[in-house]
């Protein structure tokens, strides 16, 4: 199978986030940056597809210079071959733009499976997967908590994540596949992996490069632009339940309440 | 890794990082994680109850490819000294037990089989150590025989084709869980080595207990009664003691650098402790004395680091020789116990609990300076390359 995943470099989990005052967008020059947490599922999820049927995993990224070490990580984990567009003109593209620029760069690798994770940790929209398939006008099974391919007869089933339960849902290949946290336990990279990647094939290309028009890139083309931002304001405090003989039961409620149950 | 303090950490005012390359790094950071979702939330629970998963972890981190790193062939990864010491430095800011764990593994065990071995042994052993199947274990210290192991009693003779060996290894690190011993008896010719699987008959191993230090970490004795060999279980390349010292000059390589994961993790924590922790009315951090500490043991720290890199470039550049292993080994093992018993006093009595890992630290640094030749053993061998006086006898 010939298998796509995305990954995308975002400011350490733990790093306090900001926006550049200048230009609204995220701040990634003062932070540590790590390949996003929730993608290392995806590149794990694609590597067990691969490991089960056969084919190679490409891994692609859209980011600046220092963004292709999502790629790596990805290399380093064990995909076959990275691919890392970048280009200044890309700079502060909205999730419209960034789901077009890489439709641009996954159509021509023909993929029968482009497997996406439910969000990245920086922005938090969730929505490059979805906005991805149209663009690529594949179909697409979105919070997949199990994947099984049958390439043989052209369809992958997925265990549909919902609010109490889950739904089997089936697509037909080519299909863009979107994992949740937590569907598989993403490997650490092996020392061999780790070494091998460095001579793994790793392509960078420029806006030009992927066919994307300069007119609608960055954020004179954008269909959604940041005004302004506040700082989230401090943690409320926290509700205090009082114990009166019925203390597990109005945690139950609340935990409830709260969807967590 | 998530810094509490607003400073900066005490490696990065050495920019460290700008003499790594992209590869240490990666393999640095993979071990770093690891050590943080799978050791670090049970270190100390390990440590007071004197237990560890010891074949889980040997599992997790041979598919990582940690066990034998440095060797080429057989499963190894064939990553460079450099690499290798940055990995025993983020297993030691762990626990000195993982450390030693690794180092008696990969530095002992394998190294003693890939770099004298026969074929056989090699194909047998190697792939199965690397990948953590298989626990080895090293057995050249005697009850009697420390810093003296050329006075070793254990002996094998010969049997028509068969070894037999008797006698009794000390101090063993991995004896009672492991599946392979590399034991070394005196023989008519000389020191020789043997391979000898841990389910022969007579070989027994009972694990010493009762201890104040490396308690997440199994130490035995091997008791050897009897125990028949069949010709083919000596290690046939190695002629003497040199063998045995050029393995032990492979692990305390990796002491080099890991004394000083110790430290910093003992650093690391303090720094954080005194940032949160006021005396009378500002932080302990913000105290002329305490800034004196931590200025100090920063300059030891980085220090260190900057003494196990230039070794770990020039093993890489294969021209490394073991007095310059005997500098790093003595200076960084004694700074790192410097700085734990340090930060223990900034700590105050929380530095005695196992809430934080100052003392687990500092204690485990007490075998580690005496381990893999103690700090005096180290001072002769460098006095001695300075007057070419031997004095250690």
């Amino acid at each position: 199978m010939n298998i796509v995943v995305t990954v995308k470099q975002v400011p350490d989990t733990w790093a306090e986030k900001k926006l550049d005052p200048s230009d609204m967008t995220t701040d990634r020059a003062t932070v540590d940056n790590v390949l996003n947490e929730m993608d290392e599922y995806g590149v794990e999820e694609a590597l067990l597809l691969k490991e089960a049927h056969g084919g190679e995993v490409t891994a692609v990224t859209m980011g600046p210079d220092k963004a292709v070490e999502a790629v790596r990580k990805a290399l380093q984990m064990g995909a076959d071959k990275g691919v890392h567009l970048c280009d200044a003109s890309l700079h502060g593209s909205d999730a419209l733009q960034t789901a077009s620029a890489l439709a641009k760069v996954i159509a021509p690798l023909n993929p029968d499976v482009v497997i996406v994770s439910s969000e990245a940790s920086d922005a938090r929209g969730g929505v490059v997967g979805a906005l991805l398939a149209e663009y690529l006008g594949l179909p697409q099974l979105t919070l997949a908590r199990k994947v099984t391919a049958d390439p043989g007869g052209g369809t992958v089933t997925i265990e549909r994540q919902t609010d109490n339960g889950y739904a089997t849902v089936l697509g037909k290949l080519p299909v863009v596949v979107g994992v949740i946290e937590k569907i598989n336990e993403p490997r650490y990279p092996s020392f061999k992996g780790i070494m091998a990647a460095k001579k793994k094939p790793l392509v960078t290309m420029t806006a030009a490069d992927a066919g994307i028009d300069p007119g609608s890139a960055g954020p004179s083309g954008a269909y959604s632009e940041v005004d302004e931002a506040q700082p989230r304001p401090p943690k409320a405090a926290g509700q205090v339940v009082k114990d009166e003989g019925d203390g597990g039961a109005k945690l139950a409620a609340f935990l409830a309440d709260q969807k967590l149950v | 890794m998530a810094n509490a303090t607003a400073g900066q950490h005490p490696l990065s005012l050495f920019a460290i990082d700008s003499i790594l390359d992209e590869e240490e790094k990666a393999i640095r950071n993979t071990v770093r994680r690891f050590c943080q979702e799978r050791v670090r939330p049970h270190i100390a629970g390990w440590y007071e109850s004197a237990t560890i998963p010891l074949r889980d972890l040997a599992r997790e981190l041979g598919n990582m490819g940690l066990l034998g790193m440095h060797l080429v062939g057989y499963g190894c990864a064939g990553a460079t000294a450099t690499s290798y010491g940055l990995a025993c430095m983020e297993l030691e800011a762990a626990d000195s037990g993982l450390r030693s764990l690794v180092s008696v593994q990969g530095s002992l065990t394998m190294f003693a089989i890939w770099r004298y071995g026969s074929q056989e042994q090699k194909a047998e052993w190697l792939p199965r150590l690397a990948s953590g199947a298989a626990i080895g274990c090293f057995g050249l210290t005697e009850p009697d025989f420390g810093s003296d192991p050329g006075g070793m009693r254990t002996r094998a003779r010969r049997d028509g084709d068969d070894w037999v060996l008797d006698g009794t290894k000390m101090w063993i690190t991995n004896g009672s869980v492991a599946d392979v011993a590399v034991v070394w008896a005196r023989t008519d010719d000389g020191i020789a080595g043997f391979v000898v699987p841990t389910a022969s008959p007579g070989f027994s191993a009972p694990e010493i207990t009762r201890k104040m230090s490396l308690r997440a970490s199994v130490t035995s004795e091997l008791v050897l009664d009897g125990v028949r060999l069949p010709g083919t279980a000596v290690l046939a390349e190695a002629k003497g003691l040199s063998a045995p010292l050029s393995c032990l000059n492979e692990a305390r390589f990796g002491i080099v650098f890991g004394a000083l994961g110790a430290a910093q993790d003992c650093l690391e924590t303090t720094l954080a402790y005194v940032a949160g922790r006021t005396i009378f009315d500002k932080p302990l951090a913000a105290y002329q004395l305490t800034q004196a500490k931590l200025a100090d043991m920063t300059l030891e720290l980085g220090k260190g680091m900057l003494l196990a890199l230039h070794l770990g470039r020039l093993k890489d550049a294969g021209d490394i020789r073991a007095e310059q292993v005997s500098l790093g080994k003595l200076n960084n093992a004694r700074e790192a116990l410097s700085i734990a018993r340090e930060c223990r006093t900034l700590l105050g009595a929380n530095g005695i609990t196992l809430e934080y890992p100052v003392m687990r630290h500092a204690s485990n640094l007490e075998s580690v300076l005496t381990y893999e030749g103690t700090s005096e053993v180290h001072q002769l061998v460098i006095g001695h390359a300075l007057t070419s006086q031997p004095a250690f006898r």
